[in-house]
């Protein structure tokens, strides 16, 4: 080529300087992306390569469908809960099992607290250090950040001067003895960094305490899911029994279990609203000149939906995380989804390595295949050692590209809000407009990195609140005396029909999450996951559609091609995973630069 | 809050990490687990499958005074060497290859304790060099698995060697019998479905094995096999970079 318009509406250029980052992130597959930039160093092209084969519907074959969930959350390091409910809701939608009031309640609560726990890391462990420069920090006095604190957040107790001063003194100690630990091989002298050093010094602060903090929330995972990491899950319910006087079964939830886990809600209620959201607003302030990085989120955006109010009901209008598509940025008209529907959500593979039989057409999960077609295009560089660079007018990826009624869709916590914001639903409306009259900004910031960045932190927010919601409603139902958890009567495979399928789907962290599932004679049939990172990482389509990633990284000016904090900005925004080396090579292969990305 | 006080006995952490789905990758995992089925513990010590997480294990490290850490390493030792390494010497990179999906990595959690100021007193890293992580569903090689016993026998022998009062159990605890398949190797193994059903393909690395005939191979260029290795072609700078840092 060199310059093409896709179908859904990018231009792409792919004559100039080419730039690799490789891995992005290893997690849901290991990721590279390859960008050209164009003589003002803009993008022009963005190629996202998905470079690891997950392979785990192949390994679910023939299991106990009881089981799915514990391979499945073995998957991910990260969100391991939110694979092990999507599986559980996939057996019980097969087999029309109805899960009691209270297993409803503690997983939402579960999911809730995942998606706080995974928002929180998110923000200040993998993606703030893209925009705080920790050796900054070093600059300001710690009276200033003190000041800074106490105005933009006057009810977080720990704002003293000397408090900072004490950060600020370790971490000169890990820069003069020149082990940033984990700040190391950051782009710190790159000028696409712009937050004054008190900022800079408030956020590394909290960088330290949220680390902290995170612990808590993790307490509250154990207790319902006995142990964490990879809590328990069961299908039917939960494997959690609750007996409120505490006495008789062991590991049963009784009123002590229940009060911490209260307490800990009321914890990370206040720690979001006195140190995450404000940290956002204040650290956004300074970067509302840097409006990169919309992709597909002002057109085509998508959200299954969770947290069922009642339970067994996974209508849209019981989830009161939204579901719904939008297509072609018209927020008027948002699109009921049915995962069920095979004209809906279909994956394609011209790009992708894997063979079908006929790869003009998509694939419905239900109907999936999983078979490897690893090829490269005849225009693929490289040695025998690596790929220098990929070829993508072939296949290129080990990602699939799911579309929705044919539509390349972002998925994630900016699409929830959005959709959410298009529905008029109340409590995401507000807290936009308050962000956005916060800022100064219109509603079209949001389509963005920071809109991205932004609408997790509102999540997170909200997720602390309805979790508080949820608590409540169990006490209340405990309280009327329905002490049930699990619903047992199909437990045992005689129980089942000879053949069945399933869907279930949640809101993981990181965006919409479906498992479909067929069960035959009682064992695993077919199992296919399509996961956040495969609809933001897809590639191209039959028809040249780009995916979320690539779009998104679309005109975007980076400073420094050789140290490339701006596409990592926006990748990370996506919340691809938790921190990783991150690897950067010129054209012609040599190594330019290795950077430590959180 | 590091340290032990005169007072209370030493909060000890026994920790296995890895992924039970790649094959010896899960050795950590599985050695831990046959640890808590086999001895009993004082109140003071945690035994704690890790799985596949990485800096959210942070707050246990930080919390231990004393840290054993079973895992797959890679010293490019011959298969089934089992190595201890305490303390300092206990490096930044632990896992395997990187393919491991907990590699986010134990060495930033270390990191991270550290930049808190609450390093483990006391660590050990138990490994065991693997010989297959490229059968993707597949359980511990035999080599791999017949040292799991050596790894519980110097687990407790550093651990009675500190005054930790580890005992054996009377009799294994018993499996939960609706545990699921994945949580008990014994069912892991033997409920594994046929290759013909699920394949063994793990990536694209698996392709270059040679074990397996794939449909279709790469393109030859310019004469030379072309290898995809996203970890294998930054090994040999990786190593560089320790050497520097060494």
């Amino acid at each position: 080529m060199s310059t093409k318009q896709t179908p859904n509406g990018f231009s792409l250029d792919d004559s100039g300087k080419r730039v690799v980052v490789d891995p992005v992130t290893r997690i849901e597959g290991h990721m590279r992306c390859e960008v050209n930039v164009d003589g003002n160093n803009i993008i022009r092209n963005a190629v996202s390569t998905g470079t690891m084969w997950r392979g785990l519907e192949v390994i679910l074959k023939g299991r106990d469908p009881r089981d799915a969930w514990a391979f499945t959350q073995r998957i991910c390091g990260v969100c391991t809960g939110t694979h092990a409910l999507t599986s559980v809701r996939a057996v019980e939608d097969a087999l029309a099992i109805q899960i009691p009031e209270n297993a409803n309640s503690i997983r939402n609560i579960m999911q809730l607290a995942l998606q706080v726990h995974d928002h929180l890391v998110h923000f200040y462990h993998l993606h703030a250090l893209d925009w705080v420069n920790p050796v900054n920090a070093l600059k300001t006095d710690p009276k200033a950040t003190s000041e800074l604190q106490q105005k933009i957040s006057p009810r977080h107790a720990l704002s003293s001067p000397g408090y900072f001063r004490d950060i600020q003194n370790r971490l000169k100690k890990f820069v003069e003895s020149g082990q940033l630990g984990p700040f190391k091989n950051g782009y710190w002298s790159n000028p696409a960094y712009l937050l004054p050093p008190e900022v800079d010094l408030m956020a590394v602060t909290h960088y330290l305490e949220a680390l902290d903090f995170q612990k808590e929330i993790v307490k509250a995972r154990t207790i319902f899911g006995g142990k964490d990491p990879h809590p328990n899950w069961l299908v039917g319910g939960v494997p959690c029994p609750i007996n409120l006087d505490g006495v008789g079964s062991v590991g049963a939830l009784n009123m002590v279990n229940l009060n911490q886990i209260s307490s800990i809600i009321d914890q990370v209620r206040e720690f979001v609203n006195n140190v995450y959201v404000p940290d956002l607003l204040a650290i956004a302030g300074f970067y509302k000149g840097w409006t990169y990085g919309g992709g597909l989120s002002g057109m085509n955006v998508l959200a299954y939906g969770d947290i069922p109010d009642r339970a067994n009901n996974y209508s849209a209008d019981n989830l009161m995380m939204p579901r719904g598509a939008i297509i072609n940025g018209n927020l008027k008209e948002v699109h009921e989804v049915d995962l069920r529907n095979p004209d809906e959500i279909q994956e394609f593979v011209p790009h992708s390595w894997y063979k079908y039989p006929d790869e003009s057409k998509g694939l419905h999960p239900w109907d999936g295949i999983t078979e490897a077609n690893f090829q490269l295009g005849a225009n693929t560089r490289g040695s025998k050692t690596d790929i220098r660079q990929i070829d993508e007018s072939a296949k290129y990826s080990w990602i699939k590209a799911p579309r929705w009624k044919g539509h390349a869709m972002e998925v994630g916590p900016l699409a929830r809000y959005i959709i959410g914001y298009a529905k008029g639903d109340k409590e995401i409306t507000e807290q936009i407009n308050f962000t956005l009259k916060t800022l100064d900004l219109p509603v079209s910031a949001l389509f963005s990195t920071l809109g991205r960045t932004a609408a997790r932190a509102l999540e997170a927010q909200w997720a602390a609140d309805k979790m508080r919601y949820f608590m409540d409603k169990m006490l209340a139902n405990i309280k009327a005396g329905d002490s049930n958890t699990a619903n047992v009567e199909r437990w045992d495979p005689e129980t089942w029909p000879a053949e069945v399928k399933g869907v279930g789907f949640s809101e993981a962290p990181r965006g919409a999450l479906g498992h479909w599932i067929r069960i035959k004679d009682t064992r695993i049939a077919n199992y296919q996951c399509v996961v956040p990172t495969t609809w933001n990482g897809s590639p191209r389509d039959q028809q040249g559609n780009i995916g979320a990633f690539e779009a998104a990284l679309l005109n975007t000016k980076v400073e420094r091609p050789e140290e490339p904090v701006e596409i990592l900005r926006t990748l990370h925004s996506f919340d691809p995973c938790l921190a990783c080396s991150t690897h950067v090579m010129s054209e012609d292969g040599q190594e330019l630069a290795e950077v430590k990305v959180r | 809050m590091s340290g032990a006080t005169a007072k209370r006995l030493p909060h000890v952490l026994i920790l296995g990490i890895g992924n039970l789905l790649w094959a010896d990758e899960g050795f950590g995992v599985r050695a831990v687990e046959a640890f808590q089925q086999r001895y009993h513990t004082p109140d003071s010590v945690r035994v704690m499958d890790g799985g596949t997480q990485g800096v959210y294990l942070v707050q246990e490290v930080r919390d231990a005074d004393l840290l054993v850490v079973f895992d797959a390493i890679d010293y490019g030792l011959p298969p089934g060497t089992l190595k201890l390494i305490e303390g300092e010497a206990v490096p930044k990179y632990l896992g395997v290859k990187k393919v491991s999906l907990h590699q986010t990595g134990f060495q930033e959690v270390l990191a991270l304790a550290e930049m808190l100021g609450d390093y483990p007193q006391q660590l050990l890293l138990i490994g065991v060099q693997p010989e297959e992580i490229e059968d993707f569903g597949g359980s511990l090689r035999p080599a791999i698995k017949a040292q799991i016993e050596p790894a519980l026998q110097h687990a407790v022998a550093y651990l009675r060697h500190q005054g930790i009062a580890v005992r054996p159990r009377s009799s294994p605890l018993e499996i939960d019998p609706y545990a699921a398949a994945i949580d008990d190797i014994r069912r892991y193994e033997t409920e594994r479905p046929g290759p013909e059903q699920a394949c063994r393909l793990g990536d694209e690395r698996v392709v270059w094995s040679g074990t397996y005939e794939v449909g279709y191979r790469p393109a030859d260029l310019g004469g030379e096999f072309l290898q995809v290795g996203l970890d294998q072609h930054l090994d040999s700078y990786r190593r560089a970079r320790f050497e520097r840092e060494e």
